[in-house]
């Protein structure tokens, strides 16, 4: 009996040969799967405060697939800004859910900010989890693709106008610029034809995109396995029974975990939702509270908090094609961090002193940015975002120096872990 | 036909509420003068004091309904929402006509672009749009401007086409300015005249702080009319933020229990 009901996490034997538990595994791998990925898929036990933040990603996304489903059913593109208010005022419970969409796209850059910081920090994307780093990075693409679109949906003056500047970005493609904008637009300038295809896009096909992208992300992960704040490979040292020394099962030590972190996350994005829902004009900005109006220019154009520091960049370099290059180039050398690193050792535990100021010099650099990507144009703010432009880039093209001259720390062989 | 008959139920509102103020109030003293630090002046717009949201309403109805609309606003949710006995809604502000499901619009034409040089913007969403204390300031600092077709202008919308519709309570100011130096090109010097205060010149039929408690009360009710789930987000937000500090700790507890086995 015992050998067939094993009580080990881990293992991948079935449970049961007969009912209809085994009926179903036989067909589809439930038990398997579940062996596989959560009771027997190994992770370090030294996670910290960092890696709250996966787990956290993907309830906002499924979050804001649910809040959006249920968006979907009063929105209408024909009258879009009309049919918001209608779901904020007349539909049962629209407020709260326009509410958590709204409040959702925001947390959910600010939870994968933090995520990648902690890949930043800890070097995740080094050897052999490049790939892993690079499907994150499309994810995140996808995500502002996503968050664009979703912006522009309430069909708000700034919607409109924030249409109109980021669209045209497109036009600074050298020959086939306009055309391309124009394709985009599907008319001759930013109009319902365009609201409407960015509504099919922004409920179907992006999320689709980034549904299956964040698949991708959580397979190579198991493939790789979790790197963590000592930046060690947990499976090079493994136990007799073949299992990582410092490894505990992801379920139940890792679940049990998250939902406090979910907790914990839930109580901050309550208290937004409730009480402060447009958070002083950031999550929701004042000049998209008056309907679209291609006659009226708001005083002010930038985008949502989360696009500013990429929008100061544009701005920093006086050619536009040239800005939009160095946009590109912004989120193409965040890209390519694991082939700019080249230190001996992964986590900036054990990383010189070179790398701790770079990633601080990043961090100021990626805040400041988004700070001045939210000010007017005016020549001391110009000139600050230039400073930081510089701080950013820095931070990746003098990598591949900078870890290389450093002295760094002995690498312990075992994590390090305080039990509680 | 219709809308003229609500037209001039608005009117004859305007009156009623015009007369019982004018009976009551006390008229602001002729020659004070205020508003140097205009600036600075603070809307203090609270959804939860019901009794100035009530006021409010009837203020907008009064003032301001005649020529904006709050097209998402029923007159039911007002009632629900202020606390307004249905009956006292239908006599007091329904103009006739119109139903309780109905919004609350103005009888206001197409013609309004033709008389004012623009279609009076509907007012649903002003408060998240423009902020309160901008709407404090723009209804507290008109003042008295001759070349203007409307006789007025103000201080935080220059060239403003909105008439002064509330100089009956206020009485007439107009804006007193100071000449200043500032540097030119060249080393130059050139005089350039700045606001320094208002005057009053005419009586209106309140104080200058019953005014102000007007304003405030009809900026709070367009802060209440911009998001009017407020009241119900704070009251429910409270036991959900409740609610989730109690799982927490429990999540934090059965975390902390499952741990000990971790060396």
């Amino acid at each position: 009996m015992s050998a067939e009901h094993p009580e080990a996490a881990g293992s991948s034997e079935p449970r049961a040969k007969r009912g209809l538990w085994a009926w179903i595994n036989k067909r589809l791998p439930v038990d398997s799967f579940i062996s596989h990925e959560l009771t027997g898929y190994m992770a370090p036990k030294n996670f910290n405060f960092w890696y709250f933040f996966g787990s956290l990603a993907m309830l906002v996304l499924v979050m804001q697939i649910g809040t959006g489903i249920f968006l979907t059913m009063y929105y209408k593109p024909g009258s879009a800004f009309s049919s918001v208010q209608f779901i904020m005022r007349e539909v049962p419970w629209g407020w709260l859910i326009r509410y958590m969409h709204s409040t959702g796209a925001s947390f959910f850059f600010i939870v994968v900010y933090l995520h990648m910081f902690r890949g930043l920090l800890y070097g995740s994307y080094r050897q052999p989890r490049e790939l892993l780093w690079v499907i994150g990075m499309l994810v995140y693409l996808a995500l502002m693709a996503e968050a664009f679109m979703g912006y522009v949906l309430p069909w708000g003056n700034m919607s409109f106008w924030g249409a109109q500047v980021i669209i045209n970005l497109f036009g600074t493609i050298p020959g086939i610029g306009p055309a391309v904008t124009q394709w985009i637009r599907g008319d001759y300038g930013i109009s319902g034809a365009t609201l409407n295809r960015l509504f099919a896009l922004h409920v179907a096909a992006v999320p689709i995109v980034l549904l299956l992208l964040v698949v991708l992300h959580l397979v190579a992960l198991h493939q790789v396995g979790s790197n963590n704040p000592d930046g060690i490979e947990i499976r090079e040292r493994t136990g007799p029974d073949g299992k990582p020394l410092d490894g505990i099962p992801f379920h139940p030590y890792y679940t049990v975990k998250d939902i406090f972190g979910v907790g914990a996350f839930f109580i901050l994005f309550a208290l937004v939702v409730f009480f402060v829902p447009t958070f002083h004009g950031l999550f929701l900005e004042k000049a998209n509270f008056t309907p679209h109006n291609p006659l009226s220019t708001p005083a002010d154009i930038h985008p949502v908090w989360y696009f500013t520091p990429y929008y100061a960049i544009l701005r920093a370099v006086p050619s536009k094609s040239f800005g939009a290059l160095f946009l590109v180039l912004a989120l193409v050398s965040l890209i390519l961090v694991p082939w700019l690193d080249r230190s001996p050792v992964k986590s900036i535990r054990y990383k010189g002193w070179m790398s701790r100021v770079a990633l601080g010099v990043f961090v100021v650099s990626f805040v400041g940015l988004g700070y001045l990507g939210m000010q007017p144009v005016e020549p001391i703010y110009v000139l600050l975002a230039r400073v930081f432009a510089i701080g950013y880039f820095a931070f990746f093209w003098l990598m591949p120096f900078y870890t290389r001259w450093e002295r760094v720390k002995p690498v312990p062989e075992r994590v390090v872990y305080h039990a509680h | 036909m219709r809308t003229n008959r609500c037209g001039w139920a608005s009117v004859l509102l305007v009156a009623a509420l015009g007369v019982t103020m004018a009976g009551r109030a006390q008229a602001a003293d002729t020659g004070a003068t205020f508003g140097t630090h205009w600036q600075d002046w603070q809307a203090h717009a609270d959804v939860a004091d019901l009794a100035s949201l009530q006021r409010g309403a009837r203020d907008f109805v009064g003032y301001c309904l005649g020529c904006h609309s709050l097209r998402y606003e029923r007159w039911s949710r007002l009632g629900k929402d202020l606390k307004i006995p249905p009956d006292v809604l239908k006599k007091d502000l329904i103009p006739p006509g119109q139903n309780a499901r109905d919004y609350m619009m103005s009888p206001m034409t197409a013609d309004a672009a033709k008389w004012f040089g623009k279609q009076p913007p509907d007012l649903s969403l002003i408060a998240r749009y423009r902020g309160t204390n901008y709407l404090y300031r723009y209804l507290e600092t008109f003042y008295v401007d001759s070349g203007r077709p409307t006789g007025v202008n103000n201080l935080v919308y220059p060239s403003v086409a909105m008439p002064d519709v509330l100089s009956s309570l206020e009485g007439l100011k107009v804006a007193v300015y100071r000449t200043v130096e500032v540097p030119g090109p060249h080393g130059t010097r050139i005089k350039r005249q700045v606001f320094a205060h208002f005057r009053q010149i005419a009586p209106g039929s309140m104080t200058r702080e019953q005014f102000n408690q007007f304003v405030h009360d009809t900026v709070n009710f367009l802060d209440y009319v911009s998001d009017p789930p407020r009241l119900e987000r704070h009251r429910l937000g409270v036991w959900v933020v409740l609610f989730l500090m109690v799982f927490t700790t429990l999540a934090w507890l059965l975390y902390r229990e499952y741990w000990k086995d971790v060396r």
